[in-house]
């Protein structure tokens, strides 16, 4: 028996997500009293080193150049070392590559999902109960897995991820993917500009700002602050929708949904459905020379008043205090 | 080439949420339902538009639910739709309303299975990639943009950090997310049309329920906003220190 966590390395790191999800089989390993084993294709010895650090008791280090993020390999990849460590539970991270490829593995597997789990589960015989969000934010609901083997994707940005001295034992894991035809062929790949922004999904801190800003000439003073901050950028879908901005920035209900610890929301009204986007922030400031505006009642802190006016105040503030830090 | 456009119905954005019978069931009393804004933009509006451009020979609308989804229906073939069918079952999870689309699709041969990013409701993403995963077809989800050519599929998607452009032989399964197509609205010439087109109604195959809810809670919105004067902006940044603890 064992918890099988699938992970990621981008851009010569493991992705956050990925160790927040070692974090979080390996709790769940505790709780059911067995072993976590984290998969990862590609890794060098540091990123070995850091999943062992997250919690990995052992890590099947696979080198398989023809995987990419072809949803049917990767699935065809972790049904192999399921079914070889005879996996209870499976954990991915809900971003976009855990959002193709398990549900791909949950039907291959017979296997309950649950899709964007906000909490450790509870074990109550041989079912475990996870928690997700429902209805785009606004409530929870507790799921119930009830089949042998249980997969759950975790939502990034759940839990703060904890290093430890654990080191993992390393094996070698080669998987036969000769047998899976998928037929995509990639033609073209694009990285999204971030300016060496950490990218939205992964992001603690994003400053957002919406039409209220009047112009993509604007834009200047809300790069500053974020700059400022060290986060990310972000905006309202009008803004990306007149190419203020790209579309990869565009948080809300169509967009990316985010859950930052902070979230600066500058000249935005606050539509429910930007809201179904962003609410899962831990602490959100809004900006707004309308004091009606609805995103104050979704507010922790708020400041009445010309965005234009504010922002270079706001970054004199931070610059001051991380100054002050040092 | 036939399309086949999985949509569900949802209760509308502004739908102020609500549950029943000891918090264990959604009450969906006085609620408004629509088409998930996905599956209706993206994924049927793009099958619409392929077949418009002659493409696609005709698109067929696929919803597993009970009869009070038929107006939903209803309006999907208004936009356009040649013809729908309603799996006549609630099931618990996503895992159902998959084998149940992938069982109709296996049987009927469908060249190209598109559903939306996700329901509004559950937020699943879920569905999609079970229905490849049952018909053992390649999945590409998240599709911004879609062109078919011969026997193939070209696709613009997003993928971790950046996108993608791939090229994929029929027939696979495409989620459809923003950029897809252009929202539509029904005239009078289709909403009348509508009418005669063909809703068949089957009865679900029994599948193994593998999760099921338990109980929902409310999400407690924000309950006090602090207002904080424009020109003192060193207690905000305090405050985001020593309060919230987040900088
Ligand atoms: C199904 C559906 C899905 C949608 N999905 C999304 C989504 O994913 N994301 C999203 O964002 N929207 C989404 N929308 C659109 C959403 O309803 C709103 O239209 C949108 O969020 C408004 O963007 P905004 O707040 O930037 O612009 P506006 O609503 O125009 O608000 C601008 C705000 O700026 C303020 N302002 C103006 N000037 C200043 C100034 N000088 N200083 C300070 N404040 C100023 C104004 O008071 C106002 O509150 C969706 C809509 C639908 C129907
Ligand atoms: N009951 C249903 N009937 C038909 N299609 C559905 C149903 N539920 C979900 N879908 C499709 O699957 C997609 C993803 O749903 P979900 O996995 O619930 O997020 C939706 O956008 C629809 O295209």
């Amino acid at each position: 028996m064992s918890i099988l966590i699938y992970t990621e390395i981008n851009k010569g790191r493991v992705k956050k997500a990925s160790l927040e999800c070692v974090n979080y089989g390996a709790k769940i390993a505790e709780l059911l009293g067995t072993e976590a084993i984290a998969i990862v294709n590609n890794a060098d010895a540091t990123q070995l080193e850091e999943l062992g650090k997250a919690g990995a008791n052992t890590i099947l280090a696979l080198k398989n150049e023809k995987m990419g993020n072809d949803s049917m390999l990767i699935s065809a990849a972790v049904e192999q070392a399921a079914k070889a460590h005879h996996a209870q539970v499976i954990v991915f991270a809900f971003d976009i590559t855990g959002k193709a490829v398990a549900p791909r593995l949950s039907a291959r597997l017979k296997a309950g999902l649950v899709a964007g789990a906000v909490d450790y589960p509870t074990v109550n015989g041989n079912t475990l109960e996870v928690k997700k969000n429902v209805f785009s934010g606004k409530a929870t609901a507790v799921y119930s897995i009830t089949s042998a083997t249980k997969l759950i994707a975790l939502l990034p940005n759940s839990f703060p991820v904890k290093l430890t001295n654990n080191t993992a034992k390393i094996i070698e894991w080669s998987v036969n993917l000769e047998a899976v035809s998928s037929r995509v062929v990639i033609k073209e790949q694009k990285s999204n500009a971030t300016g060496g922004m950490i990218p939205l999904p992964e992001a603690e801190l994003v400053v957002s700002a919406g039409r209220g800003l009047k112009g993509p000439e604007n834009w200047g003073i809300v790069e500053e602050l974020a700059t400022s901050l060290n986060a990310t950028t972000a905006c309202s879908r009008p803004v990306a929708d007149m190419h203020w901005r790209p579309h990869h920035e565009h948080v809300g209900q169509t967009g990316v949904a985010i859950r930052p610890n902070l979230y600066i929301a500058i000249g935005i009204s606050g539509a429910i459905q930007h809201l179904a986007g962003v609410n899962g922030s831990k602490t959100i400031v809004v900006i707004n020379n309308d004091k009606e505006a609805p995103f104050f009642k979704s507010a922790d802190y708020g400041i009445v008043g010309d965005a234009f006016t504010i922002i270079p105040k706001l970054t004199e503030a931070v610059k001051k205090f991380k100054a002050h830090q040092n | 080439m036939k399309i086949l456009v999985a949509i569900s119905n949802v209760p509308d954005t502004t739908t102020k949420i609500q549950f029943s019978d000891g918090d264990t069931k959604f009450n969906s009393a006085g609620v408004t339902y629509v088409i998930n804004p996905y599956d209706e933009w993206y994924a049927l509006v793009r099958a619409l538009e392929l077949k418009e451009a002659n493409l696609a020979e005709k698109v067929t609308l696929i919803h597993v639910g009970l009869a009070d989804s038929d107006a939903t229906i209803r309006k999907g073939l208004a936009l356009g739709a040649d013809d729908a069918v309603r799996i006549d079952g609630e099931g618990p999870d996503a895992f159902f309303v998959a084998s149940q689309i992938a069982n109709h699709a296996q049987a009927h041969g469908y060249d190209l299975i598109l559903v939306g990013k996700e329901t509004i409701n559950y937020n699943g993403s879920s569905v999609g990639g079970m229905i490849a995963g049952l018909m053992d077809l390649p999945y590409v989800s998240l599709a911004t943009k879609l062109e078919l050519a011969a026997n193939k599929a070209t696709i613009e998607h997003d993928i971790d950090g950046g996108t993608q452009i791939v090229e994929c032989e029929l027939p696979l399964v495409i989620s459809c997310a923003k950029g897809m197509a252009d929202q539509r609205i029904p005239n009078m010439r289709g909403i009348m049309a509508a009418r005669t087109k063909p809703l068949s109604v089957v009865s679900a195959n029994a599948t193994d329920a593998l999760t099921g809810i338990v109980a929902y809670t409310l999400n407690a919105g924000r309950t006090t906003c602090k207002m904080i004067d424009e020109n003192n902006m060193d207690e905000l940044v305090n405050l985001l220190h020593t309060e919230a603890k987040v900088i």
